[in-house]
């Protein structure tokens, strides 16, 4: 066989499929983590860990039950946000590996993937005509509002103190004091994007409380597969940014790195189980107050990433 | 030394916008004592070689700033038995956004202000002037005696980190700015005292307007 | 050392007021106090000391020319305040005599500084020690006047320190870098930093702005000269107002020196003319006759900016305006003191008809309001004209217009003030009637019994001599300074503006 076609067009292939197999697959197992510490934090044995690859298939294999209200844009949108969170993934570096997709700029193209997902889910949530649902919409686009200033901000940081403007390169930092405050700042904005405790509570089913629960309570069958999925894989996403955002893997070699990015997953899914299991959450009225405060923090890292180039 | 130096500063404008953020009276009252106690360590590292008056500048901002005022102004908490809720005039994220905003526009004035050659690295002037800004914003934004009070006192401190700028040709003029702290301690007492002399039902500065045109 | 005798003795005579065992005794010690301090005055004011510019503390023109002007009133005053203490003996006085004395010892202290820290340190004590004389009647509304002086007049304060850091700084890189003496600072301005200089004028100008009372820093003045008693009001408006005022002389002659002098012409200027505009509207409304004297303050605080801004010659004015403004506020205070005690109440619509109730502190109120709106030939006609006289000769005409319509505005309001409450029929508050317990006279209409010329509570205010005789001196020194200035005072004042401007 051609040398080039291996080394320029197989190999990448190959890796690729296998990037793309190991973030799939290994989202699921998240909650399911995060699910065991708050059971062991309460004294309770709790689901097993791979409770949600179980719930993932039951779901596969039913059927749908639809609003009569509903257009196509029922179903296709899960699947869109789904499609988009997996691209914003793809162009995350792994840590030793690089990015799938790599470009000058696609800092802006995750971004707007993020925003694109949640554009979907919150439209498919309004088009069964229920009240509620719309209710749920609205509260995750406002609260969005403040968290996505805090991500833009912590992404401007992470570019002004690389210089680079490609997440590959932005998030291969040189230790520095802003990765503290970067770190609290995008913690909190991983908490509020996944419906975590403080802000939302994902176990919760009482109506005036919840956020991303309600949105999704008319979806059903595969649908609501690929939604759980999806939000598995979105909070994957933000435990990569975060991790490679604070460490500075890329100076390691292969093993290290490949530990190391492991290790660091573990920490903030397990600091997610603890915050989820100690903390209460807050009240609708203090959430902004709480997101402002993350967009401080990346601001702050910002402007201490500023003052550092100057 | 300018790296442990600017940490500092970077932990006293944190505590600024705690004290901003926050809506209880106590942390409010905590957030300017840990400000207290990181700006009293300051002038150590500023002058490294021991001097006296450097020395009693620090012990003395520690004590006061950190531990005695503090303590005094938790006492009025609890003999006036306020509530520990603070309903802002200026909200809560309006003022953090000032804050912050101060912080940032501060650090950038500072890039262009004339600064002697052995200040150029030190953030102590951006955030002598965030601090004034944050103090002034709770003085002027809360309702409550003992944020006023703390925001005065935040505001105080912002001038005592513009003071040590000057405390190698003078230190007593930097020493002096403690009186400040003297003014505190008869708001403090004021409180207090009124509180015990009469019923006052609420140290709600709000209800103090029978005196107005 | 006589000039620092000069506020050591009112500082000793405050700890000797602190230990002094008997509340009626102790008020003697203002008179003594204001004896030994007007004598040393004298003293020094006809031999003043070598000049010493090193020495953070001198007796320097500019000291001459304004600590009579304070020691003076505290004498009056400390006689009157004898004369109160005695009818107030419900109240403890044992801080509030001492607080008076380390006013006044403070009040000396910053005039004679030479030293921009000292001088701040000095306000800052003045500052603190008038809080318990606010706090004096002890009344709620007295605390809200005292917290916002507190927190008006403390944020003043804080900022007046940062100014002097800021001018601290201007200087750090200067040969004489630590030297923060006024006479150091004016010799090298010219190696300070201009841009920490300019902002050093900014902030304290409203530091000491506030402290002086230039409008919009003028909001703590109304509430705490309502509240305290007359007799601190003729001192806080003839004394710390007047320490702030030369502090910012002080500064101003450093920062022209740097290079400013039209930046601190303009921005004084219109200062005090805005203070000015502002005190005359609310003369124009307020119906609290105390609070009328606090606006004219204001006012007044805005004539002596107005004037210090013109230069050479309006300095001069406005150091005699100075003099008068002392002067004729301690008659208005001291008789507004007595007739607020007279009635207990201070708004026009529950107070009318003074003049029958209170026939010689009403009159000495309506002179002291021709006076102090600078009716000839009181004192302040003859400053206020000489201000208006350089003004025309700096070419300052549009101000001056300014100046004189703002000058009317105040004239309407006081006057109209003044005559609502002296003149009618007498009318008394609901809750004096109700604790004078008067029967029920007429029913139909009539006014109850109060027509006859005795006060109901006379016996509880009496126009005796000790609270009488204080304002119709004030009032016969500000007539004398009007009608034959002495020429030894234009000569001080001159020897000041030769100190601050060169020959």
């Amino acid at each position: 066989m051609n040398p080039g076609f291996t080394n320029h067009f197989l190999l990448p292939l190959l890796r690729g499929v296998l990037q793309i197999a190991i973030l799939l697959l290994l989202a699921p197992l998240l909650p399911g983590i995060v699910n065991r510490v708050k059971a062991w934090v309460a004294g309770r044995r709790g689901p097993p860990l791979l409770q949600l690859y179980y719930d993932l298939g039951r779901l596969w294999n039913k059927g749908i039950v639809l609003s009569t209200a509903a257009s196509p844009g029922h179903l296709v949108g899960p699947a869109i946000a789904w499609v988009a969170i997996l691209g914003s993934a793809m162009l995350l570096p792994l840590g030793p590996g690089d990015a799938l997709w790599s470009f000058k700029g696609d800092a802006l193209l995750f971004l707007y993937l993020l925003a694109l997902a949640r554009f979907c889910t919150a439209s498919a949530a309004l088009e069964t005509g229920s009240a509620f649902e719309g209710m749920g919409a609205a509260r995750e686009v406002s609260f969005a509002v403040l968290s996505e200033s805090a991500l833009i901000t912590a992404i401007l940081a992470l570019a002004v103190q690389t210089g680079s403007l490609s997440l590959t390169g932005m998030l291969a930092p040189v230790p520095n004091p802003s990765a503290g405050l970067l770190a609290a700042g995008l913690f909190t904005v991983l908490l509020a994007e996944n419906c975590r405790v403080p802000f939302d509570d994902p176990n919760t089913h009482l109506e005036l409380t919840m956020i991303h629960e309600v949105m999704v309570l008319d979806h059903s069958g595969p649908p609501l597969a690929v939604i759980l999925h999806g939000a598995a894989l979105k909070l994957l996403v933000f435990a990569l940014l975060l991790a490679q955002a604070v460490l500075p893997l890329n100076h390691l070699s292969l093993l290290p790195a490949t530990g190391c990015l492991l290790a660091a997953m573990l920490v903030i899914t397990l600091l997610v189980g603890f915050a989820e299991s100690l903390l209460a959450r807050f009240a609708f009225r203090r959430v902004p107050l709480l997101l402002t405060t993350a967009f401080l923090f990346c601001l702050f890292a910002l402007l201490t990433a500023w003052k550092g180039v100057s | 030394m300018t790296d442990a130096i600017n940490l500092l500063v970077g932990l006293a404008l944190g505590a600024n916008l705690l004290a901003l953020g926050s809506s209880r009276l106590p942390s409010i009252i905590r957030a300017a004592a840990i400000q207290g106690i990181v700006l009293g360590v300051i002038p150590l590292l500023l002058k490294p070689e021991f001097h006296w008056l450097v020395a009693l500048v620090s012990i003395g901002t520690i004590a006061i700033k950190g531990f005695v005022i503090p303590a005094l102004l938790l006492r009025a908490l609890r003999a006036a038995n306020i509530a520990r809720e603070e309903h802002p005039l200026l909200g809560f994220i309006p003022s953090l956004l000032i804050g912050a905003s101060a912080t940032v526009g501060a650090v950038i004035l500072a890039g262009h202000l004339p600064l002697l050659p052995e200040h150029r690295g030190l953030l102590l002037v951006p955030g002598a002037l965030a601090t004034l800004v944050s103090g002034l914003v709770l003085l002027v934004g809360r309702t409550k005696a003992i944020s006023q009070v703390c925001g005065y006192l935040i505001l105080e401190n912002g001038i005592y980190l513009f003071g040590l700028l000057l405390i190698r040709g003078t230190p007593l003029i930097v020493e002096a700015g403690i009186l400040l702290d003297l003014t505190v301690a008869i708001f403090v007492i004021g409180i207090i005292v009124d509180r015990i002399q009469r019923e006052f039902d609420s140290l709600d500065t709000g209800k103090l307007t029978s005196l107005h045109e | 050392m006589r000039n620092l005798l000069l506020h050591l003795i009112p500082l000793l005579l405050a700890l000797l007021a602190l230990i002094w065992p008997s509340d009626r005794t102790r008020p003697r010690l203002l008179p003594l106090a204001g004896i030994l301090h007007s004598a040393l005055t004298l003293w020094l004011l006809f031999q003043p000391p070598a000049p010493s510019p090193q020495s953070w503390l001198g007796f320097d023109p500019l000291t001459r020319a304004v600590v009579p002007a304070i020691s003076l009133p505290f004498l009056i005053c400390s006689f009157y305040g004898v004369a109160y203490l005695r009818l107030r003996q419900e109240r403890p006085n044992r801080i509030f005599v001492a607080s008076l004395l380390a006013l006044l010892g403070l009040i000396t202290l910053s005039l004679q500084s030479q030293h921009l820290g000292l001088l701040w340190v000095a306000m800052e004590g003045a500052t603190l020690v008038t809080v318990p004389l606010l706090h004096f009647n002890g009344t709620a509304r007295a605390f809200e006047a005292t917290w916002k002086y507190l927190l008006v007049g403390g944020t003043g304060v804080a900022l007046s320190l940062l100014g002097s850091f800021f001018l601290g700084y201007s200087a750090a890189g200067t040969a004489s870098g630590g030297d923060l003496t006024f006479a150091a600072l004016v010799e090298n301005a010219h190696g300070l930093v201009k841009p920490w200089v300019l902002a050093a004028w900014v902030v304290l100008l409203t530091g000491y702005g506030t402290k002086m009372g230039l409008a919009p820093m003028h909001t703590w003045k109304p509430d705490a000269y309502g509240e305290a008693p007359g007799l601190i009001g003729a001192i806080l408006a003839g004394g710390l107002t007047t320490v702030a005022f030369v502090a910012l002389l002080r500064v101003r002659q450093i920062v022209d020196a740097a290079g400013f002098a039209h930046a601190t012409t303009v921005t004084w200027m219109a200062l005090g003319l805005f203070s000015m505009f502002v005190a005359g509207m609310f003369l124009l409304g307020t119906p609290d006759f105390k609070r009328m004297l606090a606006y004219s303050s204001v006012e007044h605080m805005g004539i002596l900016s107005f004037g210090a801004a013109l230069g050479p010659a309006g300095v001069a004015a406005a150091l005699f305006h100075v003099w008068n403004n002392n002067l004729a506020k301690g008659a208005l205070f001291l008789s507004a003191g007595n007739l607020r005690r007279t009635v207990t109440a201070r708004t026009a619509p529950e107070v009318s008809g003074l003049l029958l109730l209170a026939p010689v502190s009403s009159r000495l109120l309506i002179i002291g309001m021709f006076a102090v709106t600078a009716c000839p030939p009181f004192g302040p006609f003859f400053s206020e004209l000489a201000i208006i006289r350089s003004a025309f000769e700096g070419g300052h005409a549009l101000a001056t217009a300014l100046f004189l319509t703002f000058l009317l505005l105040a004239f309407l309001g006081m006057s109209r003030l003044v005559f609502a409450i002296t003149d009618g029929r007498p009318r008394l508050s609901e809750r004096h009637k109700a604790s004078t317990a008067l029967p029920p006279g007429g029913a139909g209409g009539r006014p109850a019994a109060p027509m006859d010329r005795q006060s109901p509570k006379g016996s509880k205010w009496p126009e005796q001599p000790g609270v009488i005789l204080p304002p119709v001196i004030f009032l016969g020194c500000s007539l004398l300074l009007g009608l034959a200035t002495p020429p030894a005072l234009r000569q001080v004042w001159a020897d000041a503006v030769t100190f601050l401007f060169g020959s």
